[in-house]
């Protein structure tokens, strides 16, 4: 397959600034700037990245709990990213929202979502505007395995799946659903084969390689815009971290994460990079230099930005 | 003036919307074809066609979620939810996604949507599906909850809830829907968060909603005959609560009996109750009454239910204790 130069480089900063960010953001959790739960996205850079590089800026994501590389890479800002994390009046919910809730509607980012499966249903709405209105926007709708076993899984896919919306499933199988593992919570092991209800695609793809993910989103994106409906693309990833910020992982062995961390998307990535001749180890270094000031300047802006003053409680509740 | 009964009046007022803003479209199980479960919806999709008269699967979690994703992305939906008490399969997508993503997200998304669906009790069909829940919505900022007894109201209420920018749930009786009053052919809006004072008085104020407000009405016509005023305020909207014109109604009367179907504990009169003692306190020269149904599921038999639902008498009786 043919990427074009601009678009490689695009993913592999992409994947730089999710990792940068979410390692950060672990550390300031860890140092009480940031409140809350924070669920951080590291290893499962390539999904996002993977994903978004199909999608144009009027198209739409509805993203989960683990929301900040899917936010990133529909272009979101970092600077009002981190100051919603720390709780500040700059940041994108104006310190309402958190972790969990931020959104970009103009950038077609309809939410981070507290509720495991609760973004399945406005994506599906968010496909029906395009149809109803006659563009070819298309939404991708992330969700994590533990979600594929929410009741809106099976509504939303079915509802998707007999109006021929152009939606794209994308299920971040991390195999784990808090700390209940995949194999004690389906009796299958592909989420993908739960297409078949639908009469839809399902696709199974290596999610911590991004090229993989790319071809595999960019072919349910043509059908989503031709008119052809839904496709599930399932993305075998892992994260490193725990659940949330604060979890001791006692459901998992460390020599399962050892084996994960060798299939890295970002090392895997850069190897590919390198044989393609796209980018030499001394500029990917100047990349993650550039994109390590970056995301200080963002934990700058948010360390110094106001507080929001109390009475703003009240404010945002209705139109 | 021409007369509708309540089920025309909402028809006719999505037709002249839909007519208006080609963004408003309806969705719900069974109401293109067949009309709506109660015939709310009919001969929409004549007019409109299956485009925008949307018959969905059996699926409130994706009938209310898709709309509230449709409305994010710049449409006005109005979904229909068969029976109130199916509210509780979509409940999430109700309290947790289309009340909150406007605070939530600082003010940056609008959320546009009706849910229309059909409470209350009266034709044997138990406890799954006679239910008055609305209380259960004016406790969850972010939404509108809209409750109309009239012909008039139903119409100009629902057009000003398809063009508000907020998730309202407009509650409509099904055992009023028959009932006739007048309505400009003509689109009209009743402001949401308006009482109204349905029938004048000076002895008692008489806070009802929906079909209690009807009964209130008989109450208050057989007690003018010895000689007690009843006026009687129909809230209307209950989220936003129109505190101004029961208090006017209180410093006139100095009594005052709440009037619902919903069960009374927590019931939609305790927030009233309590909003009267906050601020009209020293107006009041009796005890709060409320006359509501009974802590217990709605049941079956027509003997128990007629039991449950409250009636003239006990509206009199609170009416006579009061102004003992």
């Amino acid at each position: 397959m043919a990427v074009e130069k601009e678009k490689l480089n695009w993913m592999y900063r992409n994947m730089l600034t999710i990792r940068n960010f979410e390692e950060r953001v672990a550390e300031l959790f860890a140092a009480g700037k940031c409140f809350g739960f924070v669920h951080l996205y590291v290893g499962e850079e390539a999904v996002a990245t993977g994903v978004c590089a199909n999608l144009r800026k009027e198209d739409y994501i509805t993203s989960t709990h683990r929301g900040h590389g899917h936010l990133i890479s529909k272009g979101g800002d970092l600077n009002l990213m981190m100051a919603e994390l720390f709780g500040r009046r700059t940041g994108y919910c104006k310190g309402k929202g958190g972790s969990m809730h931020i959104a970009d509607v103009e950038l077609g980012i309809l939410g981070a979502n507290g509720i495991v499966g609760g973004g399945f249903p406005a994506a599906v709405g968010a496909g029906f505007t395009a149809k109803y209105k006659g563009t070819d926007h298309v939404v991708a709708c992330f969700f994590g395995d533990g979600a594929s076993n929410q009741g809106t899984f099976h509504e939303a896919l079915n509802m998707a799946s007999i109006w021929k919306l152009p939606v794209v499933f994308v299920n971040e199988n991390n195999f784990y659903g808090i700390s209940l593992s995949q194999k004690r919570s389906m009796n299958i092991p592909d989420v993908a084969a739960r297409a078949a209800s639908y009469n839809i695609p399902g696709v199974v793809v290596d999610g911590n390689d991004v090229l993989a993910v790319y071809e595999a989103v960019q072919e349910a994106v043509k059908r989503a815009r031709s008119g052809e409906g839904p496709t599930l693309v399932e993305c075998k990833t892992y994260r490193y971290r725990g659940h949330f910020e604060g979890d001791p992982t006692v459901y998992r062995t460390e020599e399962e994460v050892r084996e994960w961390k060798k299939k890295d998307p970002i090392p895997r990535f850069e190897t590919r990079l390198s044989q393609m001749g796209i980018m030499t180890e001394d500029q990917m270094k100047q990349l993650r230099d550039e994109i390590s000031n970056q995301i200080e300047e963002a934990v700058k802006f948010a360390d110094e930005s106001p507080w929001p003053s109390p009475e703003e409680v009240l404010d945002d509740v209705y139109a | 003036m021409r007369k509708l009964t309540i089920r025309a009046a909402i028809n006719e007022a999505l037709r002249q919307e839909m007519k208006r803003d080609p963004d408003v479209y309806v969705l719900g199980e069974d109401v293109g074809v067949f009309g709506g479960c109660f015939g709310v919806t009919a001969g929409l999709i004549d007019e409109f066609g299956p485009e925008r008269v949307i018959d969905t699967p059996i699926t409130e979690s994706a009938i209310v979620g898709s709309a509230v994703g449709a409305a994010a992305t710049g449409l006005r939906p109005v979904a229909e939810l068969m029976f109130m008490d199916f509210v509780g399969v979509t409940l999430d997508q109700i309290f947790n996604q289309a009340a909150k993503m406007r605070y939530m997200f600082g003010g940056k998304a609008t959320i546009p949507m009706v849910i229309r669906t059909a409470c209350g009790a009266g034709g044997s069909a138990a406890a799954q599906h006679s239910q008055s829940l609305e209380a259960w919505f004016m406790h969850v900022p972010g939404l509108k909850v809209v409750a109309p007894s009239t012909s008039y109201d139903a119409k100009g209420l629902l057009v000003s809830s398809i063009r508000d920018d907020n998730p309202v749930i407009f509650v409509e009786h099904k055992f009023i829907y028959d009932m006739e009053g007048e309505v400009p052919e003509d689109l009209y809006t009743v402001p949401l968060g308006k009482a109204d004072v349905k029938r004048e008085g000076s002895d008692v104020t008489v806070i009802a909603t929906m079909a209690m407000v009807h009964k209130a009405l008989e109450a208050a016509e057989e007690l003018s005959k010895e000689g007690v005023s009843v006026e009687v305020v129909d809230p209307r909207t209950l989220q936003p609560l129109d505190n101004e014109t029961i208090i006017e109604s209180i410093k006139k009367t100095h009594k005052v009996v709440i009037v619902h179907e919903a069960v009374k504990f927590a019931g939609p009169g305790a927030e009233i109750a309590a909003m009267i003692a906050d601020e009209a306190f020293d107006y009041l020269d009796a005890p709060v009454k409320r006359v509501a149904a009974p802590f217990t599921p709605v049941p079956f038999s027509p003997v128990l239910e007629k039991e449950y639902i409250p009636g003239k008498e006990k509206i009199i009786a609170a009416v006579r204790e009061v102004v003992a």
